[in-house]
């Protein structure tokens, strides 16, 4: 059984159709990303996975849970880090770690915050509070907050958004972390060469469809093979994006 | 309803609490119009109101602690729309915890602050000459009352922090219930007030509170108002708290 299964899914906000129509799966085990422009409707979709927000048409499954019906199955089975760092100012780093391991009752909440902020790097960071972390330490520290309870299924909005470098190669790891035990990841984003380096499969959502959803070795076969100029070329995850986009435009 | 309410409910008002506890200036701010408030009438105007043979600040103290709630409660509007807005609401949401408890946290934070805020308002009143015949059970049946009312007034809070679309909107509600004690018995005898306004102080809900808190503290027994008081807050309580509960199912939707 797939992790995720949407069939016709449909959502509009009054007078904006956003998803009409969309279809994807997702395997266990695999990190898939969502592309899509600004507005496209990725957010919406994470948070109709998320139980956050309830679809106006169409099958959703999250873990085999139906969103709708089994929402609770489905937040046991999920941890969401949404588009925008979730944390509270007052707190420090590591409360916020306590935080999470008290919510989803696990013993020795102190020892897994201890834990989590030496992975991210945030240990010496920890007993001062979130208001004066830079963006990339927030954005660490809220990945962080969703890995507690090991939850099967993770969904990240945007992890790398406004990340230097460094930050995005920190998160880049930690997911790559989390495919490798197994966790189902998936992860919208705007960078093409992030959904390259991450992602075993790509859907790209556009115009309120998912109009190609592929491995990448499958995306790059949708344009005509290499181009011949003076060195070979092979096309790259953002030539497909451009192509198709701006084709369907 | 998860067998985890309890637990859950605790864990996020520990965390919603640190919030008075780490930045004490929302107790500051809250207390800081009543008490002048206090000093400007008892100093001020309060020579010139007569209230019989009962000293001015202890007349006016059960309208400044209404202030005090009213000014209160628009910090707990303040923190569940900063929740809302911040991220942590969708969070809390996404997660296996009560939903309900994310906003129980709120309604137990602002019932300490509000405890704090008065406990703080009654001193500064103590030293300002305020004295109370009133014994335990007295002052137990006023912690009641106020008790009861901060909970009505929290909840009616919640209904803009859960809907406000700017912070100034979130705390706005407020002003007009900080200035509802002014029109009532709180200040100065409503028989000196033109019919009109009259009519309106006597029927509105301060003036019951205000009249049974007073009659309290002088160690007196208390009339019918207090059932009015008592009628009002439970009213205000079932209506605020069906509304609120109505506004954040339909937010979860
Ligand atoms: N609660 C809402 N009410 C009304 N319109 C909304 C709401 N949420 C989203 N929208 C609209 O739906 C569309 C899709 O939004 P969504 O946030 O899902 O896009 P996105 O793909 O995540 O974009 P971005 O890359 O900018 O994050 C946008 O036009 C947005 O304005
Ligand atoms: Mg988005």
């Amino acid at each position: 059984m797939p992790a995720i299964q949407v069939h016709g899914l449909r959502k509009a906000f009054a007078e904006l159709d956003v998803l009409r129509g969309v279809d994807l799966e997702v395997a266990r085990g695999s990190v898939f990303a969502l592309l899509g422009s600004n507005g496209a409707g990725k957010t919406t979709i994470v948070k109709i996975l998320s139980t956050l927000l309830k679809a106006d048409e169409g099958a959703v499954r999250v873990n085999g849970f139906d969103v709708a019906a089994q929402a609770a199955d489905v937040r046991k089975s999920i941890s969401l880090t949404g588009q925008f760092a979730a944390v509270d100012e007052i707190l420090t780093g590591r409360e916020h770690l306590v935080l999470m391991a008290r919510l989803r009752h696990l013993r020795e909440p102190g020892r897994i915050a201890d834990e989590l902020l030496e992975r991210f790097g945030l240990t010496r960071a920890g007993a001062r509070r979130v208001a004066t972390y830079s963006g990339g330490m927030r954005r660490r520290l809220d990945i962080a907050m969703s890995l507690i309870g090991d939850p099967p299924i993770i969904f990240l909005d945007e992890p790398t958004t406004g990340l230097d470098p460094q930050g995005r190669l920190e998160v880049w790891q930690a997911v790559k972390a989390l495919a490798e035990r197994g966790t189902t990841v998936l992860l919208t984003t705007q960078y093409l060469d992030e959904a390259e380096q991450l992602a075993d499969r790509i859907a790209i959502l556009h115009d309120g469809r998912i109009v190609v959803n592929g491995t990448l070795a499958e995306l790059r076969q949708l344009l005509p093979p290499a181009e011949v100029e003076y060195v070979e070329k092979q096309p790259t995850l953002e030539d497909v994006f451009l192509a198709i986009v701006g084709a369907a435009r | 309803m998860t067998t985890h309410w309890f637990a859950d409910t605790a864990v996020l008002t520990g965390r919603s609490l640190r919030h008075i506890t780490r930045s004490l200036d929302t107790i500051l701010t809250t207390v800081i119009t009543p008490i002048a408030i206090m000093v400007m009438f008892v100093y001020v105007f309060g020579g010139a109101i007569d209230t019989g043979s009962v000293s001015y600040v202890d007349y006016m103290l059960p309208g400044v602690l209404l202030i005090t709630i009213a000014s209160g409660i628009s910090y707990t509007a303040v923190r569940l729309f900063a929740d809302m807005t911040g991220g942590l609401f969708e969070r809390f949401q996404s997660m296996p915890i009560a939903r309900s408890g994310v906003l129980w946290a709120h309604v137990l934070t602002s019932l300490v602050a509000n405890v704090l805020s008065l406990v703080v308002v009654v001193l500064v009143a103590l030293l300002m000459g305020f004295r109370s015949d009133a014994g335990v059970a007295a002052w137990l049946a006023v912690a009641g009352i106020l008790l009861l009312f901060t909970l009505a007034l929290t909840w009616l809070a919640v209904i803009p922090g859960l809907t406000a679309k700017s912070v100034d909107g979130a705390s706005a509600f407020a002003y007009p219930l900080i200035f509802l004690p002014f029109v009532s018995s709180a200040f100065a005898p409503t028989d000196t007030m033109p019919a009109a306004v009259r009519a309106f102080a006597e029927h509105q809900p301060a003036t019951s509170i205000v009249n049974t808190i007073r009659d309290l503290f002088a160690g007196q027994p208390v009339g019918g108002d207090v059932w009015v008081a008592l009628a009002w807050c439970a009213g205000l309580l079932v209506v605020a708290f069906g509304l609120a509960v109505l506004i954040y199912r339909r937010k979860l939707a």
